[in-house]
């Protein structure tokens, strides 16, 4: 049990501020569109990540999968769109249906398997996903993709400009984070902590594990496809490579930099790397030697994630005798 | 389908089963010893590959020169990645684990690309390229070394196992850690003995493919994730289910190419092996015994 779990609460909702002014702010001094774009991505990217980092960092649960989430809510989107028309609210909102019985329909087997088989079973899938977009070339165009996807738009006022987009998107991200946060202080927060140390336990203690499981799956894959639909309407076109298995991989990166069980860590791992990955961009070879070395260093010099280490430093520098309960959730782990 | 057609796809199944079942043993190793995946792996099968060719064709070495040396370079890659990015994290969640393996898989794949660049390599089949007829089926002289070698492989790490000190060590250090160490013996050095010895068996299986159907710097990913898959099919843990299953998901490969098409033949392999995984979550010869609650 941790104590003065209260103030920490309340700092999060002053963080929470502080975030959404300082990601509110940024265009006034980005104007080019070129940065609102990155901007938009990092919001995606922190959308999509706080709900893995639920599922693995909360709960426990690796998935290697997530690209093809992503990818259903990008494709529904694109599909219901161009080639049936509608609006693109329908087409998120359709993403998110679609995502969400996918991704029921996949937990209730898939979470019955643990560590390295989960793993394995989410990455199959993921797998199978990407050759659905490759082969069923009359609904996904194939390795061509889908060109022409329409911007988000109220009634005549389109998003159509990034910066309108990147207004909507940061409003979704805050969403997410507004919830994810809520979550975890929630009774549901503590029964998937309880599944992560020990689900023998948690399950002899009342905790219907396999229910929080699922739940925390389907939610997480659910902000995948927001994710993806969001990715599409900016973007324009939708292809197989966007959602391959290095994805999955670069979004379960993002969790462990920032640092697991910790939302500031989704959200910090999430917008790190992305500028990161636009940065490198511009080195060409060079680019994924400095992301992959980078990451091993990152691990191996600070495996709490860039949050863990944070708080590390800030306990050496005011000199605390007790842990800061933020990162506690992962100290399950070591056991 | 004619059956003859159907035992050419069996044999080209074999082939590349072969290839997995190579690639699985090595995953098998480490996670015996230290219960991580090493998604570096593929790498190793992409360096194998790629310095046997630099060696034979660039160096003019003789071939069987020029693949002991590349194993051998391989091996030591994978000795260094133990000490360097391995052993610090002895203590660290698995997840962090993975994370380093994939960070050092990205890596040494695009450190690859700059020094090889993006093209395609390959090298002459071992001994030359005459196909064996066999049964109204045509074997290449190369499917026999791939087969061979990893029967080879099989029967020697047997013997390792049942006769040789390092092996018995090695094995009671996958059954228990603490109680083997408690026994004397160095875990430490059995984790970096795992390392090198599936490095060895990643880069022979990248060379032996490499005649077949070429090598190059992106490879990696895709025959490591074979070999995961292969090492998960016949039960995590297991090195002769690791054989089996790598055998069986190129059988099955191979012949879903012949009754569908070529397209969907990873997404076939995959669906298989969740169905697998579905019905029997350890494995086809995995045991519920194994892991740590």
């Amino acid at each position: 049990m941790r104590t003065n779990r209260k103030p920490v609460i309340q700092s999060n909702w002053f963080w929470v501020l502080v975030y959404g002014a300082i990601m509110a702010l940024l265009p006034l001094a980005l104007t080019n569109n070129y940065y609102i774009k990155i901007l938009i991505i990092m919001g995606i990217n922190t959308i999509i990540v706080l709900g893995l980092n639920l599922l693995m960092g909360y709960a426990g649960q690796v998935s290697l999968g997530h690209a093809a989430f992503y990818g259903i809510g990008a494709y529904a989107s694109a599909i219901l769109t161009t080639k049936y028309g509608l609006s693109p609210w329908f087409g998120i909102a359709a993403s998110v249906v679609l995502g969400g019985l996918i991704a029921y329909a996949i937990a209730v087997p898939t979470l019955r398997l643990k560590g390295h088989y989960l793993a394995m079973a989410t990455l199959g899938f993921a797998e199978i996903v990407h050759v659905l977009f490759l082969e069923l070339r009359d609904y996904t165009g194939g390795t061509d993709g889908i060109f022409g996807i329409p911007s988000i738009s109220f009634g005549s006022f389109t998003l159509e400009t990034p910066i309108k987009l990147y207004a909507l998107v940061l409003i979704i991200t805050l969403v997410a984070l507004i919830m994810a946060i809520n979550i975890i202080n929630s009774r549901v927060g503590r029964a998937l902590r309880a599944v992560h140390g020990s689900e023998v336990a948690a399950s002899a203690m009342g905790v219907d594990t396999s229910k929080y499981k699922i739940q925390v799956f389907v939610l997480s894959a659910v902000l995948a496809c927001i994710g993806g639909s969001l990715y599409a309407h900016m973007a324009g076109y939708v292809s197989p490579e966007s959602f391959t298995l290095g994805v999955s991989i670069t979004l379960v990166t993002m969790v462990v930099f920032g640092g697991m069980a910790n939302v500031w860590g989704a959200v910090i791992g999430a917008s790190m790397l992305t500028l990161l990955q636009e940065y490198l961009k511009g080195y060409d070879d060079y680019n994924f030697v400095i992301f992959g070395a980078i990451l091993v260093l990152a691990m191996v010099f600070m495996p709490k994630g860039l949050v863990g280490a944070g708080s590390k430093l800030i306990q050496i520098a005011t000199r605390r005798s007790t842990p800061i309960p933020e990162t506690a959730g992962d100290s399950s782990a070591a056991s | 389908m004619h059956l003859d057609q159907l035992l050419q796809f069996i044999i080209s199944g074999i082939t590349s089963g072969s290839i997995y079942a190579l690639i699985a043993l090595g995953f098998t190793l480490i996670y015996n010893s230290t219960q991580i995946i090493n998604f570096a792996q593929g790498e190793f099968v992409m360096l194998g590959g790629l310095f046997a060719v630099s060696l034979y064709s660039v160096t003019h070495l003789p071939l069987v020169l020029a693949i002991i040396l590349a194993i051998a370079i391989v091996t030591i890659v994978g000795v260094v990645f133990e000490r360097l990015a391995i052993r610090p994290l002895k203590d660290s969640s698995g997840i962090t684990l993975i994370i380093v393996t994939i960070g050092a898989s990205i890596l040494m794949k695009n450190v690859a690309m700059i020094f090889w660049g993006r093209d395609p390599q390959t090298m002459p089949p071992f001994t030359g390229d005459t196909p064996i007829n066999f049964f109204g089926a045509s074997i290449t002289p190369q499917s026999l070394w791939v087969i061979g070698v990893l029967i080879l492989v099989v029967i020697m790490l047997q013997l390792f196992y049942k006769r040789s000190v390092i092996g018995k060590a090695m094995k009671a250090t996958s059954i228990d850690p603490t109680a083997a160490r408690l026994m004397g013996i160095n875990t430490s050095n059995i984790v970096m003995l795992s390392f090198a010895m599936s490095a060895g068996f990643a880069s022979l299986a990248g060379i032996l493919i490499t005649p077949i159907s070429m090598t190059s710097y992106s490879v990696g990913g895709f025959l490591g994730l074979k070999g995961f898959a292969a090492a998960v099919l016949g039960g995590l843990g297991n090195p002769v289910g690791a054989v089996v299953g790598g055998i069986l998901l190129g059988v099955l490969e191979s012949v879903s190419i012949g009754f569908i098409s070529s397209g969907y033949k990873d997404a076939i392999a995959f669906l298989i092996l969740l169905l697998v995984l579905f019905i029997r979550p350890s494995g086809i010869m995995g045991s519920k015994l194994r892991g740590k609650v």
